[in-house]
């Protein structure tokens, strides 16, 4: 079994990593989302190269990597808007890949996207935007779902800006609704793809807190994609580093800086 | 010059090199047949997409509700314009070659003809396609590559059910009343055409227009207008939910949907008009 307090990189054996690792090498917390053997190419371009990860819930796993290593398309194979081309994703146990559409569906409802560019519906106002999931898949009374939105809003501090359109609103903004979406239904899951990037550095100490307090309160198992190693080092219990579609290295920020990998040393180097 | 070459003049071609060409000639036929085959099937899944949310809950009537207004109400104006312009060329050009040849008096029975039977729909059905079928092709469009149907779709909510079908539900049930509204106008405005060349009564010139006409006449070729309605919404929500390539592509997206849903439409009207003639003779 692998040590749970040492970074590992894989490069040499990435495919035996998923067998390796039990849920005990990561605490007692059950595994929310578990990734094996993930394969995805576009075309002649291999993206994700047989990725194995592991996820409990409570727990915030941070995926670094260079523009281009299929970090998005990681969070898009989980919540199924991509196929992969081989591997298993077992969300809650449940195997996605093999899903039909509407067990797909019951699934995603239990997760929480916040896309790179917010992906904002453009023809409705903030609060429509954040109430579209709550309206779908909730009975609230327009009462219970106007406080609701209140809440979700103040929670990324834009309660003020309800009746804005989305075009109203500068990128940061855009980026805080669509978090306020992501976490309307209360998931279990979130999937942030790079939620602090554009973002001013008190907003992104907000949003690195909020998810530390879900993370806490809410026993919300995350997947973060980020450049912002900063953010990676208050919010994440394991980070993983990608590169050429392979996991190289896994383990705590700390353990990830003190690494001797070259190219691992390069990207924490570069950065700092 | 070559000892066996057949003709004297005659050089034989180097043998790879015209192999080459014909690889390059087959090539450049097959890729534009191939891409045609594909973009068949593509829209082949697309419709099994479709068909496949339809049947199922929840019915999505608010978004239903919002694009009925958005195709029928506000194009009424548009289409009301179009069918006042043909009544009245209709009736300017009609009367011209109609007293040349001593039937004056069949004058409102050939616009309302005309109107009913072809013009009305075609042009209603042309009129749409440019303005619906842009309009959804290019929301659409910019939905995709803003990644908007991935975060509906994120939500756990059928993107084909909300985005697609509300829109060419809409685009069938409003293209018959469309054209029933420029049908209307197209009448209204040939007589005011005719009345102004030489004055009748808006009643003698109904009670001419209709006087051969059957219910069949009217009823046919207005209900031909929600195939166009299909085409139309199929079309435009296909090309714009597999637009490509940021703003480029959603004006790629706008000018596929246009042009593809009003050369469907011709070419539905060919088909219709011919199994109109063979069920309603």
């Amino acid at each position: 079994m692998m040590p749970a307090n040492q970074a590992v990189v894989l490069q040499e054996t990435p495919s035996s990593y998923a067998h390796a690792v039990e849920p005990a090498a990561r605490g007692s917390a059950s595994p929310a989302v578990i990734l094996a053997g993930l394969h995805k190419s576009f075309g002649a371009q291999k993206v994700l190269d047989g990725i194995d990860l592991m996820v409990g819930s409570g727990k915030t796993l941070t995926v670094l990597g260079r523009s281009g290593t299929g970090k998005s398309v990681l969070l898009k194979l989980i919540i199924g808007l991509q196929t992969p081309d081989s591997g298993s994703i077992r969300v809650h146990e449940q195997e996605i890949t093999s899903a039909g559409t509407e067990a797909v569906n019951e699934i995603r409802k239990t997760m929480g996207f916040l896309f790179q560019h917010a992906a904002l519906y453009d023809s409705l106002t903030v609060e429509e935007n954040v109430a579209f999931p709550l309206r779908r898949h909730t009975k609230m009374t327009t009462a219970e779902r106007g406080d609701r939105i209140k809440e979700l809003l103040a929670g990324v501090g834009m309660e003020r800006e309800l009746k804005k359109m989305p075009s109203d609103l500068s990128g940061g903004m855009q980026k805080r609704v669509g978090l306020a979406r992501a976490l309307a239904l209360e998931p279990g899951i979130l999937l942030l793809d790079e939620p602090t990037a554009g973002l001013d550095p008190i907003t992104s100490r907000e949003i690195d807190e909020l998810i530390l307090k879900l993370q806490e309160e809410r026993d919300v198992a995350s997947i973060v994609v980020t450049h912002d190693l900063h953010s990676a080092k208050i919010i994440a219990d394991r980070i993983v580093l990608l590169h050429q579609g392979k996991v190289v290295i896994e383990g705590t920020f700390e353990e990830l800086e003190k690494s001797d990998d070259e190219f691992v040393a390069e990207f924490f180097k570069r950065d700092s | 010059m070559n000892d066996n070459s057949p003709v004297p003049g005659w050089i034989r071609p180097d043998a790879p090199q015209a192999a080459s060409l014909t690889r390059s000639t087959f090539t450049s036929l097959w890729r534009p047949f191939n891409g045609f085959l594909e973009w068949f099937g593509e829209l082949g899944i697309f419709v099994w997409q479709v068909i496949r949310a339809a049947v199922r809950r929840p019915f999505e009537g608010r978004e239903l509700i919002r694009q009925l207004d958005e195709v029928g109400s506000k194009s009424l104006p548009l289409v009301a314009l179009a069918g006042s312009a043909i009544g009245a060329v209709l009736a300017l050009e009609s009367r011209h070659s109609l007293i040349q040849f001593g039937a004056k008096s069949m004058l409102p029975a050939a616009i309302v003809f005309s109107i009913i039977h072809e013009t009305g729909p075609v042009v209603t059905g042309l009129v749409i396609s440019g303005r619906v079928g842009a309009g959804i092709g290019a929301e659409l469009g910019s939905m995709k590559v803003t990644e908007q149907i991935d975060a509906i779709e994120a939500s756990g909510v059928n993107p084909y059910k909300l985005l697609a079908f509300t829109r060419i539900l809409a685009c069938i049930l409003m293209l018959p009343l469309l054209t029933l509204a420029a049908d209307f106008c197209g009448v209204v405005v040939g007589w005011i055409a005719d009345t102004i060349a030489e004055p009748v009564s808006f009643h003698k010139f109904i009670q001419a227009g209709f006087a051969g006409t059957s219910f069949n006449d009217f009823l046919a070729p207005t209900f031909r207008t929600a195939v166009f309605g299909l085409i139309i919404g199929t079309i435009a929500s296909f090309q714009g939910m597999r637009s490509q390539g940021g703003t480029e592509g959603v004006g790629r997206s706008a000018t596929s949907s246009v042009v593809l849903s009003s050369l469907f439409v011709i070419l539905a009207d060919v088909i219709l008009v011919k199994l109109i003639l063979v069920f309603f003779p």
